[in-house]
């Protein structure tokens, strides 16, 4: 029998930016809230030694422990999926702070297109456009409705940006001024323009000044230290949960966090949620923690794989299209970039900041004419310096051997001479594309894990190929010696880093019959249930995630609040 | 050239985190983030134990000893890493760095072992998208990768691989690295695909792990290791040197 503690008003299921910024906010207004979080607890302190490629980037220090836990991946169904045995595509979070404490920091705003995707392509292009099995739909929100959100949540981590000429309105401008700007940023630029395309300085959360936000937190500025993505910031200068929005909720004295301590089941009684049961890791004892209202911000993979282990909601069938727990899984088209070598000229390489960069969105969401083309939205196109830390970085041309003599020689003058244009690409999401629990694999207290179907589809390499071709005449413009166009879309593969851009599998929507939790984020089949992260995401746009994710969460806070008022019911 | 890198050569003294956070004047105030920066500001400087007028006599690199290999399979990976980054006209090669020593020492470890990797069974064959599905460890595909290399030279020159011409070992590198060594337990690329990732770890990883010895891999590459602080840097147009740090100086600087 699991030991059973006292009600609470709010238990938070993962403590990352999700956990992080609906504690802030519901303690603020007096609930009081635990959160329960797998990993150990974390500070600014811990990164004293955080300067070392091998132990954080190649050894995954602050990643989630794949012995205990991973996910299993297949192509299609007829395809027997397999578990990731050891980290690629995607790294995942764990501890305090979540994947916020490693990520990089750039922070856009999805388009206003994205929101009602299926309404604009339709009205734009014909029903036809869309193929019979892309399961694109409106989002059930506008971006007009999202914009405060977005703001707010600017506003807290202290976003260093200049507007984008091309994408939503906005209410205000950014809180501080954009990153510095390093030469080859600039060459961007001038070409980019001399293109008519629209560049802008990269949105980041890597600050650009000291900052003191709206909740009293004051954090120094980036020192562009080339130790971010994948690292923590010894300064408290990258915008992530610990350094932000979680001692706000401390403060308050009415939030309590439980470190080592790994969700098991949501319990529920017909469709409301009584608690949550955990397994403190430590001891392996395990525990109900009873509650008013439950949330999940334990990420895409987790967000999906606990209301699936605890028969809430409805779960996703591909055969039939129906179920909505699991659908419309998606990723990102990273693939889509190009490379240029510069002979005379060699940049500073090894320096940089996780979101120092320049943009343009003059080929992402429909700010284009799609009419002649095999797809449906696009790509940011970027030019991004996070420091390029020697074991990972050896550049050299096509055909040049990648070991012995040649190579040697190639990757020690290419180092400092070679400038990358990338494209992060939109994924649309596919009837077949799914997340559900897997029949054979296991995690270490013996839970299914969960599995991904998920591939590549024409639209991904039709989309991959066009925008590898503008960065390849960017790259041209900046006076690159040599360009290398990599435009080719293979089959996905879990092995090889592309993005930690998961998105879908508890999806929002106008309607219980097509979505998973309404605008709110809050479950259609337990009211008391809300489900915080981009598994809210219909697709993913062109965009990194975390922008949107952060203004969702406080759009749901809100609406936790207004359900804690009312007593019951849908939130409207 | 910027500030810290004349500082840098001015002084031949490294920057010191402590010293960077006081004279930077950074402040960092607030809830929270007084971290590293709070703990060094207020940590009184230990002074370095210095003996004067004593010239210091050349010290022992006590990492270079074995942890995992035995010496014979230690000769075979350090011949096969200085074929894949091997010394020339720019600088010394995996050898002089150390890679072979950094490899046995992280087979030593948790890497060795897959300790944070999922192992659980069943084991099944898998597409190559679906990425490693073996149920062996990579201390035991070392192991059997090593023994191979010495099978397959000794089958065709009749001689272990450390004893072959440099062309000849990188024949047999090249007939792993293809495949064309066929392999029942292993796949003879992908160990090869690990020999040469570890190779580069090895070169330009820091110095604590036993490689990249002096910092020279990192030398090799303009690298400076681990600074406080590219602010000045950043926005300039010239390519700025700096003499490298690493994480011992950090914590002892
Ligand atoms: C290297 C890297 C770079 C990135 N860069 C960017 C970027 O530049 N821009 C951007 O927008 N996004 C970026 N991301 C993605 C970004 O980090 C995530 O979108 C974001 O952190 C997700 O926040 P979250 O709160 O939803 O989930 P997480 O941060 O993953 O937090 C979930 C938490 O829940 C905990 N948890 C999970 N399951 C359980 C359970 N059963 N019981 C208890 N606790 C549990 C986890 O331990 C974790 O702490 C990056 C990610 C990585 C890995
Ligand atoms: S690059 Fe800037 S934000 Fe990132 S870790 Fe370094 S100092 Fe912090």
């Amino acid at each position: 029998m699991a030991k059973k503690l006292p009600k609470v008003d709010v238990v938070i299921v993962g403590v990352g930016w999700g956990g992080g910024i609906i504690a802030s906010e519901l303690t603020k207004q007096g609930l009081n809230v635990v959160g329960l979080e797998r990993g150990k607890e974390r500070k600014t302190e811990d990164y004293f030694m955080v300067h070392d490629e091998l132990r954080y980037a190649l050894r995954y220090e602050l990643m989630q422990d794949l012995s205990k836990e991973t996910i299993t991946f297949r192509s299609k169904t007829s395809v027997r999926a397999l578990p990731m045995r050891s980290y690629g595509s995607f790294l995942l979070g764990t501890g305090l702070g979540g994947a916020g404490v490693h990520w990089n920091g750039h922070t856009f705003r999805f388009l206003p297109y994205d929101f009602e995707i299926r309404s604009k392509t339709v009205e734009r292009y014909g029903e036809k456009k869309i193929p019979a099995d892309m399961t694109i739909q409106d989002w059930g929100i506008t971006y007009d409705q999202l914009e405060p959100y977005f703001d707010k949540f600017e506003r807290m981590a202290g976003i260093s940006g200049e507007e984008n000429p091309l994408a939503g309105k906005r209410s205000k401008p950014y809180p501080t001024p954009p990153m510095k700007k390093m030469p080859s940023m600039k060459m961007f630029e001038e070409a980019a323009k001399k293109k008519n395309w629209h560049p802008y300085m990269l949105p980041s959360a890597n600050l650009s000044e000291a900052y003191t936000n709206p909740d009293g937190i004051s954090r120094a500025a980036c020192q562009y230290c080339g130790f971010c993505e994948r690292f923590g910031c010894e300064y408290g200068a990258k915008a992530d949960p610990v350094v932000t929005v979680i001692p706000v909720a401390q403060k308050t004295g009415k939030f309590e966090i439980r470190t080592h301590s790994q969700v098991r089941r949501i319990l529920h009684t017909g469709n409301k949620a009584t608690g949550v049961l955990y397994t403190d890791v430590t001891t392996g004892e395990e525990i109900e923690q009873p509650a008013d209202i439950v949330v999940l911000t334990s990420y895409v993979f987790n967000n999906t794989r606990l209301l699936l282990l605890s028969k809430l909601g409805r779960p996703y069938d591909p055969n039939t299209g129906k179920g909505v727990i699991g659908k419309n899984y998606a990723y990102q088209v990273i693939r889509g970039g190009a490379t240029g070598f510069f002979e005379d000229r060699e940049f500073n390489y090894y320096a940089g900041a996780g979101a120092l960069g320049i943009v343009l969105d003059d080929f992402n969401g429909d700010n284009f004419d799609h009419k002649d083309l095999k797809f449906i939205h696009g790509a940011s196109i970027s030019h991004t310096m996070t420091g390029q830390r020697p074991i990972q970085t050896n550049p050299v041309p096509q055909g040049t051997p990648s070991w012995g003599k040649d190579f040697k020689a190639a990757s020690l003058k290419y180092i400092n001479r070679t400038l990358s244009v990338g494209a992060q690409g939109a994924s649309m999401p596919f009837r077949h594309h799914f997340l559900d629990l897997d029949p054979t694999y296991k995690d270490v207290f013996g839970d299914p894990l969960i599995r991904i179907t998920f591939d590549f589809e024409e639209q991904d390499r039709q989309l991959a190929a066009f925008t590898a071709e503008r960065c390849g005449e960017l790259l041209q413009e900046m006076g690159a010696s040599k360009v290398e166009v990599n435009g080719k879309l293979g089959p996905y593969d879990i092995v090889p880093y592309q993005s930690t851009h998961n998105t879908g599998g508890v999806i929002m929507g106008a309607s219980p019959d097509t979505s998973a939790v309404n605008n709110y984020l809050q479950m259609w089949d337990a009211e008391n249930v809300f489900v915080v992260g981009a598994s809210a995401f219909g697709h993913n746009s062109g965009y990194n995630p975390t922008g949107t994710m952060g203004a969702l969460s406080y759009r749901c806070a809100e609406g936790i609040l207004k359900y804690h008022k009312s007593g019951g019911g849908m939130v409207v | 050239m910027v500030v810290l890198a004349q500082t840098n050569n001015e002084n031949d003294q490294p920057v010191s985190r402590r010293n960077f956070l006081k004279n930077s004047g950074l402040v960092i105030g607030g809830l929270v983030v007084g971290g590293v920066a709070g703990s060094l500001l207020a940590k009184p400087k230990t002074p370095a134990p210095t003996q004067p007028g004593a010239t210091p006599a050349p010290t022992a690199d006590f990492n270079q000893a074995l942890m995992y290999f035995t010496p014979e399979q230690f000769k075979v990976v350090d011949a096969a890493c200085e074929r894949i980054f091997p010394e020339d006209e720019n600088g010394p090669g995996a050898k002089a760095l150390g890679a072979a020593y950094f490899i046995d020492h992280q087979l030593a470890g948790d890497w060795g072992f897959n300790s944070r990797d999922y192992m659980q069974g069943p084991f099944y064959q898998g597409e190559a998208t679906q990425g490693y599905q073996g149920r062996l460890k990579r201390r035991e595909i070392f192991d059997i990768g090593i023994q191979e290399m010495n099978n397959y030279s000794n089958s065709t020159q009749k001689k272990k691989f450390y004893e072959l011409a440099p062309e000849q070992q990188d024949e047999v590198l090249k007939a792993f690295e293809t495949d064309e060594v066929k392999l029942t337990t292993i796949s003879a690329s992908a160990f090869f695909k690990m020999l040469r990732a570890s190779t580069l770890e090895g070169v330009y990883s820091d110095p604590l792990y036993g490689g990249n010895k002096n910092m020279d891999g990192w030398k090799l590459k303009n690298y400076p290791g681990n600074q406080m602080t590219y602010s000045q840097v950043i926005e300039q147009d010239k390519f700025v040197k700096m003499a490298p740090l690493s994480l011992r100086d950090h914590q002892h600087g």
